[in-house]
Formats: structure tokens, sequence, C-alpha cells
């Protein structure tokens, strides 16, 4: 089930509520099942991000280097909160626990690339570059 | 020339993908044949993006290294350069430590499996080939190997459950799943090493009698996942995977699987749910994954570093493994050193070395200069230890015995500016937001939780001894570690910390 989901994800941005009855029905389980499936993992969306994604680590070893101050900068350069995306559409923000960049951190992913030692200044950077 | 620019995560993060650029564009632009080599990480975040080059006399460094350093590194014929660190191997950090689940990584092309064979690679899985399923399992146990995953349960024991347990089909399960903050030992060694991994596995899967295995990875690693999904491809095409491993006529399929940001998922029978396509919710105990685990069969669930462990274990001889460490924590442990310290990485070192050394000798303190306050030492399920416990040795037992845990073996170092109210109610929160919903205690618990450390921050002092007997609750009725220990932070924070949550009263008063 979680191939499938990633699968439908990574083609449409998210998994459209009308996937998941063909995924039920394929996999022989009741939509409730489908949905309770999806619905308990954190990746999955039933809405589409922004056109980039944004996650900071939000886990100890961050904290430990300010992350709570990046997350802070980021929500207020970015005017949302975690999973909020800017109005033009641009940027989703959210949060993640743990990148596995916790000797570089505060450490940060953008549509998949890593990011580490995130500091203001370079949180902007991304900001602009996203188009946010 | 062959110029090394790891691969990985860590040193991609602070800017490896530019530097590696750099060097093939000046070696373009030079007409000098350089062959770019992308390792793993030595191990040395600090020194991130970390340039080697190969000299007659060995590997010789040169880092933190930048786009902008590379024309005058190649213009000084990567001599004397301000950044040069000279050879790698007697660089202080990784001089100290005693590498045997880490030996290759960083030093080889971790997608190189003819490398990987000429540093040793293979010689473990040749040698259990020979053995009969009871003589594996003999091997390992004699090591002292425990699951490095946290629970600390003895793997020779597990293996030998699931080799005695009747069935038709039998699995081989690695926990990639690696979500404690702090910890990164099981992403290094996938994106620097993961020939390593699936020989483990193949072993293990010999030792039990299983045909097919899964490696349970997390959506947070695609860099990590990349490789070792690479790795397989390659391992199955050279035959060490397949219907026919090493031409033994024994089978061992692998497969990658990729979790979806869930926590909980690293507890054993969570995972195993995810993997059969459920929610990725805890399992009573009994039955016991050994027995009754993937869709009902026996399987061995282990860590990636004890999987890592076993090919040496098998290589070299349990006895050889059980030589290093102390007490009943033999072997070497991979420590992670994270937070706010100056020297950050992977320090693999035998049990027994103290938590002051690892801190002070090792991480060479805080990175911001001030003392150190607290160390979180297992990941966010990890107690909280103050300076006053230094003295500790690095073992399962007397870690326990302070009332923390080894966990995963990462250490978070945190300096005086840390608020630890606000760090117990972290570890709660973060509780209630990855609890499965399963068990009561953890599920509500949690929840009630945040909101009396809100009470104790707003002054209301009665409310401690409620977050005592809350956190007894979690620790005595909760199924799995997550509820369960939740309350080591949170009790550490109060128990060794207690100003922090008496300031406002204080102050009120």
């Amino acid at each position: 089930m979680l191939p499938i989901l990633h699968a439908v994800q990574a083609e449409y941005g998210h998994v459209p509520a009308e996937a998941l009855p063909q995924i039920a029905e394929a996999l022989n389980i009741s939509r409730a099942e489908a949905q309770g499936v999806m619905s308990f993992y954190h990746d999955f969306r039933d809405h589409p991000a922004g056109r980039h994604v944004l996650k900071i680590c939000r886990a100890e070893a961050c904290q430990a280097m300010g992350s709570e101050a990046l997350a802070a900068a980021a929500k207020a350069r970015l005017g949302v909160d975690w999973h909020g995306t800017t109005p033009n559409g641009a940027l989703t923000l959210e949060p993640v626990f743990c990148l596995g960049l916790c000797a570089c951190a505060p450490a940060a992913m953008l549509d998949g690339q890593v990011i580490g030692r995130v500091d203001a200044a370079r949180l902007d950077e991304i900001a602009t570059e996203a188009g946010a | 020339m062959r110029i090394y620019v790891p691969r990985d995560a860590a040193a991609k993060a602070v800017g490896a993908e530019a530097v590696a650029a750099a060097v093939s564009a000046e070696a373009a632009t030079r007409g000098l044949p350089v062959e770019l080599v992308r390792n793993g990480s030595r191990g040395m975040v600090w020194l991130e993006p970390l340039l080697e080059v190969e000299t007659p006399e060995g590997r010789i460094a040169f880092g933190p290294v930048t786009p902008a350093d590379v024309p005058a590194l190649f213009d000084a014929g990567f001599g004397a350069h301000p950044k040069a660190l000279g050879l790698t191997a007697e660089i202080p950090f990784l001089k100290k430590q005693t590498r045997l689940t880490f030996a290759r990584v960083g030093v080889i092309d971790p997608l190189s499996l003819p490398e990987y064979e000429a540093h040793g690679g293979l010689a473990g899985l040749r040698k259990a080939l020979t053995l009969s399923p009871e003589a594996i399992v003999e091997e390992v146990t004699a090591s002292g190997l425990r699951g490095r995953g946290g629970a600390g349960f003895p793997t020779g024991i597990k293996w030998k459950t699931v080799l005695g347990a009747e069935a038709a089909q039998k699995y081989v399960v690695c926990n990639a799943d690696e979500g404690d903050s702090g910890t990164f030992a099981d992403r290094m060694l996938m994106e620097g090493d993961p020939f390593t991994l699936i020989e483990g596995m193949a072993i293990a899967a010999l030792a039990v009698g299983a045909t097919r295995g899964f490696i349970y990875s997390r959506s947070e690693y695609p860099d990590a996942n990349a490789v070792m999904g690479q790795a397989i491809t390659i391992a199955r095409a050279a035959g060490m995977l397949g219907p026919d491993v090493l031409g033994s006529g024994r089978a061992f399929e692998l497969e990658l699987r990729i979790g979806a940001g869930a926590y909980v998922c690293g507890e054993e029978t969570a995972l195993l749910n995810s993997l059969e396509g459920k929610r990725g919710v805890v399992r009573a105990k009994p039955p016991i994954p050994a027995l009754q685990g993937l869709f009902g069969q026996p399987t061995v669930v282990n860590n990636v570093l004890s999987l890592a462990a076993v090919p040496a274990i098998l290589a070299e001889g349990g006895a050889a493994y059980a030589a290093h460490g102390i007490g009943r924590s033999r072997g070497t442990i991979p420590l992670q050193i994270a937070g706010n310290v100056r020297f950050g990485g992977l320090f693999e070192t035998g049990f027994g070395i103290t938590l002051g050394e690892i801190v002070n000798d090792i991480a060479g303190g805080t990175a911001s200069g001030r003392p150190v306050k607290a160390v979180q030492v297992g990941g966010p399920l990890g107690a909280y230890h103050p300076q006053a416990d230094f003295a500790l040795p690095f073992s399962y037992e007397d870690f326990a015995g302070s009332g923390g845990l080894v966990g995963h073996a990462g250490l978070v170092v945190h300096d005086d500016s840390v608020d630890m109210l606000r760090m117990a109610r972290f570890a709660l929160e973060f509780c209630a937001i990855e609890s499965c919903g399963k068990c009561t205690p953890c599920r509500i618990g949690a929840v009630r939780g945040v909101e009396v450390v809100d009470r104790i921050a707003a002054g209301d002092a009665a409310a401690i001894p409620l977050l005592t007997d809350l956190c007894q609750t979690m620790k005595l009725g909760s199924l799995c570690a997550l509820g369960g220990f939740t309350p080591y932070p949170v009790l550490s924070a109060l128990t060794h910390f207690p100003d922090d949550f008496a300031t406002l009263k204080e102050a009120a008063e």
C-alpha cells in the first residue's frame, strides 16, 4: 500500500480523493481502511502543496543549534504557519523530525535537497529562489 | 590523480555537490586526468566537505573545502594550503576510533563491489556459506552483539529463536527507520557502505533459513535510499543476492521499502504493520516477531547497525568482536555526536568510554563556547544527563542504571541557554504528534503531559507531582517504547534541572 501511495503522490503531488476507492478495490480492502492508512502517515497529502516544499527540522539536535528561532523566522518571512503555503503558491512550509543531519544543524530540506547549518540569511536566499 | 569528495547527505548539505562540480570543471580546464570518487563521509562533519587526494603515502585531506578553494588546491598541487589537514588516517578524531562496522565508510566508492571486496567485503558471507545455520548463530552469540537499535536484545538469541521456528517462509527485516534526533549512523552506513548491510542481511538469512528480506527506510533520507536502491540492483546483478547467493544454491531476495514520515514505525511491530501495507500501529507482544512477525511468519527484525556488524563478526570471529567493550556490552558502538558541539560526527569505539570523554575530549565541548548544560543520550526518548553524569561509562547497563538509555547511541549536546522545561514539554508534544494511538497511556498521556507542563510553567507547583505520576503511568502502561520511554527525557529534566521548573513561580513570589 505504501509504495502505491508514494507513486500516486509522486505523480500528482498529492493523493487525490478519487484515487483511494481505486486503490482499495485493487487491494481488496475497504475504502475506510485505505483512508485510514493514508491519513496515518504524515507524508501523504490530500491536497496539493506549493510548487516547492521546505521542511525545517524541529528535533532536539537542531533545537540545540537554534532551529526554534529559525522556524520562527521562516514563518515570519513567509507569512505562514506550519503546513501553510504562501499566497502565491510558491512554497509550503513543513516541520520534519530529523533529517539525520544532526552534526550540521540546524537542517532543512528543499524538495528533497538537504541543507545544513541554515541561518536566517540562507533561509531568505532559499525563499527568494523558490519565488516566495 | 584520484580525488575523493563525499556524496554523504551531511557533506551535500554543506556544499559537497558544488565542490565536486568545481573539481571536475577545474580538472577539465587544466586538461588533467582526474578520477573523482564520490565516497561516503569519514564522519568528521565539521570538516565537510572533506576533499581527499590519494598519494603514495596515503590519502591526504583538505577541509572544509569551498568551490572557491578548488583552483588554489590545484595550483598548490594539493600540497601546502590553509585547508590542508595532512594524512586523513592521522587526524586525531579518526585515529582514536576502532572502526569495525564503519571500516569502509568514507574509504571506498560505496557502489563499487570490486572495491568492497578489495577492502574485506564478502569475507563474512563466504565464511557463513561454509557453516551450518547453528554455527553462524553460535558465532554471533559468541560476539556478544546486542540490538543496536536501542533495545539491546542479544542478536544471537533472537536469531536462534527464528532458526528454531518451523515455517515455510521466514523473513529478515532491517529496521532502517532511523527517526531518533541526533542519530545518523544508519544513514551514513547506507550512503557510505551499503553492501555491508546487504551482506549482513544475507548472513542473517542463511542463519535462520529466510529467503526474503526487506529494508524499511525513511522518506526523510532520499540520498540514502538512492544509494541503497542502486546497491541492491548491483548486488543482484553480481549474484550476491537472488536465487543463487554467490553460487551457493541458496536464495535471498531483498527489497527496499520507504516509510512515510511516521516516527513510531521505528518500533518493530509498527514497522511490520507498515510493511504489510497497514497503519503503523504497534502490536501487543507476545507473540514476538521472531515467531510471528511479517505476515505472521517468523521474522528477524534487526537494526542497520546490528546487521552491519555481522559481516566483520563472521570474517574475524565472534571472539575478536567480543574483545572490545566492557561488561555485558561487547564490541564497538558507532557514537553519533550532535547538536551544540565543536566536533560533531560519527565516532566508533569500544563500549566503556565515559560520557565526559565523549563530550569534552572527542566533541571538544560546545560549538557556542558556552558551558554544557545537558546531554540527551539515545534520541528523543533518552534521558537528559547533567555534567554530574560525565563519569558514566558508555554501556547498556551503566546508562540503564542511571535512569537513562543508550538507545541508538546518539548524543545531543545542549549549552546553558537551554530551558529544560521547554525540552520536557517538547518530548511530550513529540509523543503526542507521533503516538500511533493504540494504547491509552501514550495517546492520552502525552496530550495531558503537555497541559501539565504548561501548568508548571505558569507557576502551578502542585502540578509537578501530577507530572511524575503521569510519567509513571506512561512508563508502566504503554505498549511500546514511544509512550514507555517519553518519561525519560521528561523526568530526567525535572530531576536534574529543577530550577527550570520553578523559575516562573519563584518570579511570581
